[in-house]
């Protein structure tokens, strides 16, 4: 986008050396030590080496030679030790967001600096921040992105994000330019473009700082992506208009017309579409590399990055948006290349992703502080500063209500209000608009200095003072509506019904959400970019319903092994005895990743209530309810975080129903072919008449086939006993696992969950081994302990799985051999 | 797809249909394709293991109950237009609908919407949920961790709020009662395509 050019054009018209000249000169002085120190300095070296030696020296002072790296490492150091030192004291985190702090740690240490030095030897740099802290804060936004989230609400991203920031930048250019004719600022040197310029870099949404700040304040998912999405999105549009009023303001006024004009609006449209297409480009390529990895795994990892990065330079060479293309590299390769790589490399990739992230956002943030102290870039002018800072937030405001009220005609779920202000409040800026606005060249613009300074202004007053009220504005808010509408039980559960059921009727109608596009994209996903893009083990695992059958399989795997574990050994397994095991409820809580209790998504206020409800009865059930109510798809919490490496918590709960599910499943069933009621929790096995009708059984036999499979049993005697109808009350043969047992007294009283789902216990697979015909044994269990009969799995599941387009068929097979 | 004509030629009665449910020609396009789809075998009828097919569902906790809402009492299949029928009570309510009380309340309307949720609790069909009723309800939403005893807590107090006339059971007027603040048209449609 020019950024890089506009610098090294600018250095080398000034000091009329070549631009590779200045382009060495600019990599080695990237901490912008004093040119005067730097100068002496490399004198000095020449002169060292010239020195003649009386002696062998044992130990030289090697500073000069290698003083660049070492300042680099000694600075990344400080800056992540300030991070060590603030989060001893956990108070202070949770009022005063982890940035704001960090901006003022380097205050201080900018203070000492400049103490020392009497002159700031330390600042961030337009280059090194666009060219080394940049980068990999958006590759890492784009690569964790939550991406049908995304794409769900991508028509709002992108309104708030282009039409936002233009009328943004538009009005307080306007805005400002009307005060300073109005002569409200005093004199200075400034006009109509200049301060659209101004406008248009102020006027962006920063993504850092609001990675930053929402971090910690728990929005819901929606509101989420749509102000983090927007950050990302509007740097197509800042670019531009940068480049155009940058562009303008050098024209001159007079040569503006309407080809030029309508030149700018093309630009737009080549930067913006040109960058995301350079990031599915590099998308597309580190998809395919990974495909044919599988012997290299170890440097599997390091493609990603190299790539990224590669996406977001060469975008930037030719002046597209940077930023787009990294995030849509990130955003387009996450899904295959989670597929395709090992799970080692996964978590490797992720987990030094948010290490490089979070290091260089910490970097930014401590370096904005310790570049302001430094007298020598600030001019003050209150009335600039202030009136740019109210124009900010109120035009934000109204350009957050006034867009919000036009997409809430065509939304199927409205943005309401509070949502509305938070968005409006969470329109932080950052470093993104310093970095900008320090490439400004200074004899085009009198007032650069002036701009810095607002700049800085408006950076630290939006990440601090909106990033310490903005959890207080949030809870704020949200109890005054509660405290209005308290919600009885019955509305309670009775909303979340209506959540699961929308969901359901979506599922049944084929409409996903309102996606039409989305089902189509899925299809040619499937068909096409699934063989093209993934490696054959990988197009297996994608589907969901396995994956779970898969974790649930490793969980009774683990819980197997834990108990054998507790009782000493597995050599329990051979006791014939019913096994005295006492699943209870204790030791399977550890399995289940432990309910955080961080605020649910949006409900702060419910928190409030249930601790104020604390005395009265009521406190019991609603909090219950609140707490354990099981999340409609479209209200699970958000994903994305820059600190924490997240498992979805939700899986726990959809493995729960899904088990439950088949359970019911399983048994209406088997109540439909002999005949019988449905069973309920604790009875029967009455020996009852057959059956029902015969035509029946051959569906019912394959779709009990299937249960039994995706249950995790496959019990082939089991199953020529069903096809045969014998007329032996198949009951009996039923493993009593599955029917629920009679209660025995020297078994310990099952659990909750026992009950509902009766645990894979060995002992109760030493009743099934009579059964067994076969000696391959298809047990989940005794195949998960075994890597080896992993292919064992596959197999049934591949002929389970029907390999067609709507992935529906899952449940629907020809019977298993 | 197929030009829409072709397809609503196959289908019987399709002014009937748009009558009564609402939905324009093209939707019921849309849904014609969908109930192909899941009737794999062509029958033009579904049963309850070709709505099982449906991954989605499995993962639903409610999922079983709404695939039999699709079944009315006795029947083992759901043919396209009972399909439809149900569907259609998910249609976000027409706002220009002039109150005309000689006409039939249309199906999607607030009290149609209400109803179809009501059957989803009461499967015995008896005009009330009992107790027995919303423990099963409560029992599949709520997470393994609850005990019974909570349950059973959660499921008096639930009925102690909403049931007016005091018989230990929430008929379809006191369920409606309790959610009256509720903004049903907007927790009860979704957006059909065309």
């Amino acid at each position: 986008m020019g950024r890089s050019l506009s610098i090294i054009k600018r250095c080398s018209t000034l000091t009329s050396l070549s631009t590779r000249q200045v382009l060495q000169a600019l990599v080695l002085s990237h901490l912008d030590c004093c040119s005067v120190v730097w100068s002496e300095e490399s004198q000095g070296t020449g002169n060292a080496t010239e020195h003649t030696i009386t002696t062998l020296p044992i130990v030289i002072w090697k500073w000069e030679e290698i003083h660049f790296p070492y300042l680099v490492a000694l600075w990344v150091l400080v800056s992540w030790l300030c991070k060590l030192v603030f989060q001893q004291n956990p108070c202070l985190t949770s009022v005063i967001p982890e940035s704001g702090l960090l901006i003022c740690i380097g205050w201080v240490l900018g203070g000492i600096i400049y103490g020392a030095d009497k002159v700031q030897t330390f600042r961030l740099q337009p280059f090194t921040f666009f060219f080394y802290l940049l980068p990999q804060i958006v590759l890492d936004a784009g690569y964790s992105m939550p991406n049908k989230l995304f794409f769900g609400n991508l028509g709002a991203i992108l309104v708030y994000a282009v039409i936002g920031t233009c009328w943004n930048a538009a009005t307080l250019g306007l805005a400002l330019w009307g005060c300073w004719l109005g002569g409200a600022m005093g004199d200075i040197d400034t006009g109509l473009l200049q301060l659209l310029l101004f406008g248009s870099l102020i006027a962006a949404v920063d993504p850092v700082a609001v990675i930053a700040v929402f971090e910690e304040v728990h929005v819901n998912e929606v509101l989420y992506i749509l102000v983090f999405g927007e950050s990302l999105l509007n740097d197509g549009v800042t670019v531009v208009l940068f480049n155009v009023f940058n562009a303008f303001v050098s024209l001159g006024g007079a040569q503006i017309d309407a080809v030029e004009i309508i030149k700018g609006i093309i630009s737009f449209f080549v930067v913006a579409v040109g960058g995301s297409l350079v990031g599915v480009v590099f998308a597309l390529l580190i998809t395919l590399l990974t495909r044919c990895t599988k012997n290299i795994q170890i440097i599997e990892p390091g493609f990603i990055f190299v790539l990224g990065y590669l996406s977001y330079l060469t975008a930037e060479m030719l002046s597209l948006s940077a930023i787009l293309s990294c995030t849509f590299c990130g955003v387009c390769c996450q899904k295959y290349i989670n597929a395709n790589m090992d799970e080692r490399s996964v978590s490797t990739v992720r987990y030094t992703m948010k290490v490089f992230a979070n290091g260089s956002e910490t970097i930014i943030f401590v370096f904005l502080g310790i570049s302001a102290i430094d007298p020598s870039i600030w001019v003050w002018n209150t009335a600039f500063i202030l009136l740019t800072l109210l124009f900010i937030f109120v035009f934000r405001f109204i350009g957050v209500f006034l867009l919000t009220w036009i997409l809430n005609q065509y939304r199927l779920v409205p943005l309401d209000f509070i949502d509305q202000v938070v968005m409006g409040y969470g329109g932080l800026r950052g470093a993104v608009a310093y970095g900008l606005v320090l490439l400004l060249d200074e004899n085009t613009y009198k007032e650069k200095k002036l701009m810095v300074s607002t700049t800085f202004i408006v950076v630290y007053f939006t990440v601090m003072l909106q990033g310490i009220t903005m959890k207080p504005l949030v809870t704020w808010l949200k109890v005054k509506r509660a405290a209005v509408a308290e919600r009885t039980l019955a509305e309670k559960l009775q909303n979340r019904t209506f959540d699961h059921m929308l969901v359901a009727i979506e599922d049944i109608s084929g409409q996903i959400g309102d996606n039409y596009m989305r089902d189509k994209w899925n299809n040619f996903e499937e068909k096409w970019l699934y063989w093209l893009l993934m490696t054959p083990f990988a197009r297996k695992s994608c589907d969901p319903i396995f994956n779970i059958f898969h974790k649930l399989n490793i969980k009774d795997a683990t819980s197997y092994v834990k108990e054998g574990e507790r009782r000493g050994s597995l050599a329990f397994v051979r006791n014939e005895s019913k096994a005295d095991v006492d699943f209870n409820k204790n030791e399977y809580v550890s399995f289940f990743p432990s309910r955080r209790d961080s605020v649910p998504s949006v409900c702060l206020d419910m928190h409030e209530q249930d601790l104020k409800m604390r005395e009265s009865e009521d406190f019991d059930a609603h909090h219950v309810l609140q707490q354990h109510l099981y999340k409609g798809r479209k209200q699970h919490r958000h994903r994305y975080s820059q600190k924490h490496l997240e498992v979805s918590k939700d899986e726990h709960e959809v493995q729960e129903i899904f088990q439950r599910t088949m359970r019911s499943r399983l048994e209406s069933f088997k109540s439909a072919k002999m005949g019988v009621a449905p069973p309920k929790i604790s009875k029967h096995l009455k020996k009852d008449q057959p059956q029902k009708v015969r035509e029946d059984c051959t569906q019912c036999d394959n779709m009990y086939v299937v249960y039994l499979t995706l249950s995790g049993i496959v019990n082939p005697a089991f199953m020529a006993e069903m096809d045969t109808m014998d007329p032996m009350p198949p009951m009996q043969q039923i493993p009593s696992w599955l029917a629920e047992a009679e209660v025995d007294s020297s078994t310990v009283a099952p659990s909750q969950r026992a009950q509902l789902r009766l645990p894979w216990t060995p002992s109760n697979l030493r009743r099934l081994a009579p059964l067994r015909l076969s000696t391959h044994s298809n047990d989940s269990f005794l195949l998960a302990d075994s890597p080896a009969t992993q292919e064992g799995i596959s197999e049934i599941i591949g002929h389970v799985n029907l390999p067609s387009k709507s992935m529906d068929s899952v449940y629907l097979t020809k019977p298993i051999p | 797809m197929g030009s829409t004509n072709s397809t609503l030629s196959k289908i019987p009665n399709v002014e009937e249909l748009v009558q009564e449910t609402g939905f324009t020609p093209a939707h019921i396009v849309r849904l014609y394709d969908r109930f192909e789809a899941l009737d794999k075998e062509k029958t033009g009828h579904l049963r309850p293991q070709d709505f099982g097919a449906i991954n989605r569902l499995a993962i639903n906790p409610i999922g079983d109950r709404i695939i039999g809402a699709f079944f009315s009492p006795g029947q083992e299949t759901v043919d396209f237009h009972s399909f439809v029928r149900i569907l259609a009570h998910f249609r976000p309510a027409d706002k220009k609908r002039p109150k005309d009380p000689s006409m039939p309340e249309p199906v999607n309307s607030r009290t149609s919407k209400l109803k179809f949720a009501f059957q989803l609790y009461d499967q015995d069909k008896d005009g009330k949920i009992s107790r027995a009723e919303l423990l099963q309800v409560l029992r599949s939403m709520l997470e393994m961790q609850v005990t019974e005893e909570q349950l059973e807590s959660i499921a008096d107090r639930t009925i102690q709020e909403a049931d007016l006339d005091t018989d230990d059971a929430i008929s379809f007027e006191e369920f409606r009662k309790s959610l009256e603040k509720v903004n049903i048209d907007h927790k009860m449609s979704i957006r059909f395509l065309r």
